[in-house]
């Protein structure tokens, strides 16, 4: 078993996909430091240099203001309602909810990468792992061999396994260390409030635990290792069914991105919550926004996703047991 | 000679509604060469990949030295390499790391016999270049050494001298006789190009639309088809006098054609000359495998 998984570590270290990964991480990690680091400079400019409560009472101010136009909808109102009681709560506590530096920067692009960013990164690993090799005509040459079909199996999946945790730290080292050469490398310790529920729009206290920041990086970090394995499960089932990789990274692209539109969308169609990519904001739950359907919680996602994985486990493995190949 | 490596009985295989393989039975002997010959589509490949477990038989059953594929998957696979159809190795991995690769698959990894393959395809100089600068010679050779790595009893080669040009496949042929002769393998080759197999083969099995028509040795096959001809005249009386003694033909070019006996072509020579009849020429023609096999499978396109 090990030496099938160093054959496919092997080629995928070969096939140079890992640089590729790494390199669309860095460069996007560094668009999004510089971006930010814009953003910093105009609040600046336009406060003058204020302590983070007067920039957080600023914001409230204007959430407020926008919440008097009579022009947007009702469920975008409970939206910024939530997100106005967040942030006196922060203000109340007097908990600084941007501390700068760079954990504050992985956290908060760990919690805007989790539903598409991540996902695609994994996608680019998954989504050829079993279809290459039947495009390529060299998936003749491993099912000859006297090795189980399940075992060839098996190997691509723990090295998918393996190359998605490798990803997941890298963009968690990547967003440290090129984030840290703007805003700092300090603030690990910094208090992060967490806890917060969303119960019939109204936005609940009473669970609200106050960590330190390195701990809900590692919770965070965990989440996003998770909703990275189950889409990277989906895309290897696909590439299992499909023969052809694009035609595989385009069905999985589409349920990504219909996931996205979706979840603004379904808060009426209850049974869209049993969908997985309505389920792929994990981060959500920490930082306690409202979910897209009412009732859904951490719990209940991770049981929908990981259902999913299972499933599309279970069908990778009877198809490619079963399958001719041609 | 007569040990049984690869046997093959009751082999079908129903797609859909389709019976594409409809009961195939043969043996191949340890150190023969075996033909599997047939126009497009009559089911070689899809034969071959059954062979190789590739593809599922609806029923029948495949043992390899005795081990039942299917039950005995394993043990049936050790013993067996194969090329079907092109050699399709990794291209962006060299010719060493593609056979490591294979090497790691087998239960266990001898170095010193992935140096000898590696000899014996003569690839030494280029086995760390990547295979994308192969040329398909080399591929194919490369393909071989893949194949040879678990010291196979049986060796499969689905077409292999597709796409090679006239000293490669002189090449390839000398040295699958090699492996079957020198190293004792069974080798099963199969092909569209009926020369090849006249020249390569001991025995030759003919398949036609899923169905082995015939099984016999290329010698046997091909002194079976051996004709007399004739150029005689008067032609009629000379054919009356003829059919009296055996089947006879009227050829082209005021030609007869018979059967080849080597006993009786004197004396039906001596019954003509008796009866007046001028001999002006007999000749007896070796035919190709070409002519037997139209014969049999009723003038089915082959090329």
């Amino acid at each position: 078993m090990i030496n099938l998984v160093q054959n496919e570590m092997l080629k995928l270290v070969r096939k140079k996909k890992l640089v590729v990964v790494a390199l669309i991480i860095g460069i996007l990690i560094s668009v999004f430091t510089y971006a930010q680091y814009k953003e910093a400079q105009r609040t600046l400019e336009r406060l003058g240099d204020v302590d983070w409560r007067t920039t957080l009472q600023q914001q409230i101010i204007d959430t407020q203001n926008r919440l008097t136009s009579s022009r947007i909808s009702d469920e975008w109102k409970s939206q910024l309602q939530l997100r106005i009681q967040q942030q006196q709560y922060y203000l109340d506590h007097n908990v600084n909810p941007m501390e700068p530096g760079a954990p504050t920067f992985m956290r908060e692009f760990a919690k805007n990468s989790i539903d598409l960013f991540l996902p695609l990164m994994v996608m680019i690993i998954a989504a050829d792992l079993v279809s290459s090799e039947r495009s390529a005509g060299t998936v003749k040459l491993l099912l000859t061999r006297p090795v189980k079909r399940w075992k060839i199996l098996l190997s691509k999946y723990i090295t998918l396994v393996l190359a998605v945790s490798f990803i997941i730290v890298l963009f968690g080292m990547f967003s440290y260390l090129i984030s840290g050469l703007v805003f700092g490398y300090q603030g690990w310790t910094a208090p992060v409030i967490t806890g917060f529920s969303v119960e019939a729009g109204e936005l609940i206290t009473s669970g609200i635990q106050l960590i330190p920041q390195w701990q809900y990086l590692l919770m965070e970090f965990g989440l996003v290792w998770f909703v990275a394995l189950v889409v990277g499960t989906l895309s290897f089932m696909l590439s299992v069914l499909i023969r052809s990789t694009a035609a595989g990274m385009g069905v999985m692209l589409a349920t990504l991105i219909s996931g996205m539109i979706l979840s603004n969308m379904v808060s009426s169609w209850v049974s869209a919550k049993y969908l997985f990519m309505i389920n792929l904001k994990l981060t959500d739950y920490l930082t306690g926004s409202a979910p897209p359907i009412d009732g859904m919680t951490l719990g209940f996602s991770l049981a929908v996703l990981a259902a999913w994985g299972l499933a599309a486990l279970a069908v990778s493995f009877t198809v490619f047991l079963k399958q001719d190949v041609y | 000679m007569s040990e049984i490596t690869l046997s093959v009985k009751g082999l079908r295989k129903v797609i859909g509604k389709k019976e594409i393989i409809k009961g195939l039975d043969f043996d191949l002997k340890k150190g023969e060469v075996f033909g599997f010959l047939g126009p497009n589509g009559a089911g070689k490949t899809t034969t071959i990949r059954m062979l190789v477990s590739l593809i599922k038989p609806t029923s029948g059953s495949i043992e390899i030295c005795g081990y039942n594929v299917e039950t005995h998957f394993i043990e049936a696979m050790s013993r067996l390499g194969c090329i079907v159809e092109n050699p399709e190795l990794y291209p962006y991995l060299t010719g060493w790391e593609n056979l490591e690769h294979f090497a790691g698959m087998l239960p266990n990894l001898d170095r010193a016999h992935m140096y000898e393959v590696v000899k014996l395809v003569r690839l030494q100089e280029r086995i760390h270049d990547p295979v994308k600068t192969y040329s398909l010679g080399m591929r194919q050779r490369l393909g071989i050494a893949q194949a040879l790595l678990g010291k196979p009893k049986v060796l499969i080669l689905d077409e292999p001298t597709n796409g090679l040009d006239p000293a490669g496949i002189r090449e390839m042929r000398s040295f699958i006789r090699f492996l079957a002769e020198e190293e004792g393998l069974s080798v099963l080759v199969s092909s569209h190009l009926l020369s090849e197999i006249q020249l390569m083969c001991d025995r030759v099995a003919i398949i036609s639309k899923g169905e082995i028509i015939k099984v016999d040795t290329v010698d046997s096959l091909l002194s079976m088809q051996e004709r007399l001809i004739w150029r005689v005249s008067p032609l009629e009386k000379a054919q009356r006098i003829l059919e009296e003694r055996t089947h006879v033909t009227v050829g082209g070019d005021s030609t007869l054609i018979t059967t080849y006996s080597e006993s009786e072509a004197a004396a039906w020579n001596r019954a003509l000359v008796e009866q007046g009849i001028e001999v002006k020429e007999m000749q007896k023609k070796l035919p190709a495998l070409e002519d037997l096999f139209l014969e049999l499978t009723g003038g089915e396109s082959v090329d």
